[in-house]
């Protein structure tokens, strides 16, 4: 795919940064604010995919992202499925979804137990999913057309 | 709370996304991982069978109900959910075992099993699910890898019947979130025991939210006036799939959520059960007319699907008629053992039938009738399980599709719906005729254009002849003492409507 203009490429160093510390921003707050792991996500790879559009890409390089993308994608799903996993094997209760950590304060980052680390990898795991599917794309326009 | 309940979700999820990441390390993974899952939910559900009596509710995250008010996510286990719980593992590994040898003509062998993985995952949540917002996201997980699995050869035929498949359920899934949410707007809560507490008295707005139901149920169940994406679909869909979407899927996620719904969570109702009705012993009677004409194996196969899935509809609403009547309760539970029993047998029937089209087609290339003939010589594992699936199918006896039907036609009968028992009789009689056509094409004329055609491999051979075992073996269904264990506490589920709501509220 074709790069955009020097103007494009500029913004884009600019701005991609910002919108990638503010996705790791909402990811973070989930259990605070609105937003959370699928909100997140998606500003995450809206962060990559504007980088894509602007500096425009090859073929087999894509290729090879969407390859470390999938495998991101399942070990976020893997590592999803074992936090909740833990309730069942850790603890005397065994429930699915247990909340084995300690809740902290209502109103502090660090607090709400296993909910912030679920959003983390629904962040990437969403992140890792949009990106994926913004590459199968563009590798299909791509082949396509030539 | 039994901790293994959550296990039936979990356990095939995982394996689903371990094949994804080790799936390129170690070779065969996938197949080793998919059959041994499946074995292992095979066990898990004989457990609950047989050693597990009461209702299991089991709350997600551990959060107790507060003032009789359910706040968690339920999973419930009943013997309702046991019967289809039996079904997925069983015709799903039968199928996983025949795909072992199958999917060696795709590319991309793991993804196939990926997604099988997943639509497994999808139909145990579902059926398992204790609320109704669940229910939807399981019915879409399932749903999505259904859509992609129906596409997985990418010819021209395949992507046109799943993305007519992906459109008319799309639909559906519209229908179902919308009337979802109208039930939430009404009650105030997506527990299915919860809504069925609230929603006592039928008003207008409840039987406008049936409709929707039915209709967005329907289609995912295929019944006669949405039937229109199903010979398309199961049709091009790899054999091993087909028999997974007749003989489970529209089972899983279209009857089972219907009956869940209209006889534990609605109150049932004189104008709900006719319909239901009706529209069963409609597609019924189209399902096996429209089946005559074709000359397509598949083509004919899910045609016949439609209308064994009337025949099951059409138990199960002889039971509701004669329950909201205040009938006799014994022609009632006889009417939905019917039901259910034709349910099974036509998982294990359907499957094998498809299967045996696959090998057909595995080996010749075709699924044209009239291009076949007389492969009864050259595959004879593939003819004589065929033969048996034919036999069972069109209601022959000692097979177990004679039974079912006969139970359904009695109860017809003792609760005096004489019409409906003569129109069961006579599709029964068109069945025959067309499973007689099928048997002559393909397998006993002559053979023209394939005689040097080899038997498929082990492994589609050997669960062909596990499902023609079945195929006799589920006869013993219709002794009493075998249905305690299996069709009893399923039938019960039914029959005692409000049992339901009581034990998971708990009062």
């Amino acid at each position: 795919m074709q790069g955009m203009t020097i103007i494009v490429k500029k913004i884009t160093q600019i701005m991609a940064p910002v919108i990638f510390l503010f996705g790791l921003y909402v990811i973070v707050h989930g259990h605070l604010s609105p937003g959370g792991g699928f909100a997140g996500g998606v500003i995450l790879a809206a962060a990559f995919i504007l980088q894509i559009l602007s500096f425009g890409s090859i073929l087999p390089s894509l290729r090879r992202e969407e390859v470390w993308l999938e495998l991101l994608e399942s070990t976020a799903v893997m590592g999803f499925l074992v936090i909740s996993g833990l309730g069942l094997l850790l603890a005397s209760f065994r429930i699915f979804f247990l909340n084995f950590i300690n809740r902290g304060t209502v109103g502090q980052l660090l607090s709400g137990g296993i909910i912030p680390l679920e959003n983390i990898v629904v962040g990437a795991e969403v992140c890792a999913a949009i990106t994926t599917i913004f590459i199968a794309l563009t590798v299909y326009q791509d082949e396509v057309t030539q | 709370m039994n901790s293994l309940v959550p296990l039936f979700v979990i356990v095939p999820l995982g394996s689903a996304f371990l094949m994804v990441i080790f799936g390129r390390l170690i070779k065969h993974l996938s197949k080793i991982l998919v059959t041994m899952m499946l074995l292992f939910l095979l066990y898990l559900t004989f457990y609950f069978l047989y050693n597990v009596t009461e209702p299991q509710i089991y709350e997600v995250g551990g959060h107790a109900a507060r003032n009789g008010v359910p706040i968690a996510i339920y999973l419930v286990i009943d013997g309702f959910s046991k019967l289809l719980l039996l079904i997925i593992s069983l015709i799903g590994f039968l199928s996983a075992l025949y795909a072992l040898s199958y999917t060696r003509q795709y590319t991309a062998e793991p993804k196939f099993y990926i997604l099988f993985s997943l639509l497994i995952a999808g139909m145990n949540g579902l059926v398992i699910s204790g609320d109704i917002f669940n229910i939807f996201v399981f019915l879409e997980i399932s749903s999505i890898a259904a859509y992609a699995l129906v596409a997985f050869g990418i010819e021209r035929e395949q992507l046109e019947a799943s993305f007519k498949y992906q459109v008319l359920g799309g639909v559906a899934s519209l229908i179902i979130l919308l009337s979802i949410g109208f039930i939430y707007w009404q009650t105030g809560t997506l527990n299915m025991a919860d809504i069925s507490a609230q929603v006592a008295g039928t008003g207008v707005f409840f039987k406008f939210v049936a409709v929707l139901l039915i209709t967005g149920f329907g289609l995912k169940a295929a019944i006669f006036p949405f039937h229109s994406w199903l010979p398309d679909a199961h049709s091009s869909a790899p054999s091993p799939i087909s028999a997974m979407l007749s003989g489970v899927v529209i089972k899983a996620i279209g009857i089972y959520v219907i009956l869940r719904l209209f006889f534990n969570m609605f109150a049932i109702n004189y104008e709900i059960s006719m319909t239901i009705t009706v529209l069963g012993a409609l597609s019924m009677i189209i399902g096996s007319l429209l089946a005559i004409g074709q000359w397509d194996i598949k083509r004919m196969l899910a045609y016949s699907s439609i209308s064994q899935i009337g025949y099951v509809i059409l138990g199960v609403g002889i039971g509701m008629l004669v329950l909201v009547r205040g009938g006799d309760i014994k022609i009632a539970a006889l009417a939905i053992t019917g039901g259910l029993f034709h349910l099974i047998n036509h998982a294990v029937f359907k499957g094998l039938l498809f299967l045996g089209a696959g090998a057909v087609e595995y080996r010749t290339g075709t699924r044209d009738m009239r291009k076949l003939g007389g492969l009864n010589e050259v595959m004879p594992v593939t003819a004589s399980s065929s033969l048996i699936a034919s036999l069972s199918i069109s209601g022959v006896p000692p097979f177990n599709g004679f039974f079912s039907k006969l139970i359904i036609i009695i109860a017809a009968v003792q609760a005096k719906y004489y019409f409906l028992a003569l129109l069961a009789v006579i599709v029964s009689i068109i069945t025959i005729g067309y499973f007689m056509k099928l048997q002559k094409y393909t397998f006993f004329n002559k053979n023209v254009n394939f005689p040097k055609i080899r038997e498929v491999p082990f492994s589609m051979a050997f669960s062909q002849i596990l499902l023609a075992v079945l195929c006799l073996g589920l006869s013993l269904l219709v002794i009493p003492d075998v249905q305690k264990i299996f069709l009893k506490p399923a039938v019960d589920a039914l029959i005692n409507s409000t049992a339901y709501a009581r034990v998971i509220l708990g009062y």
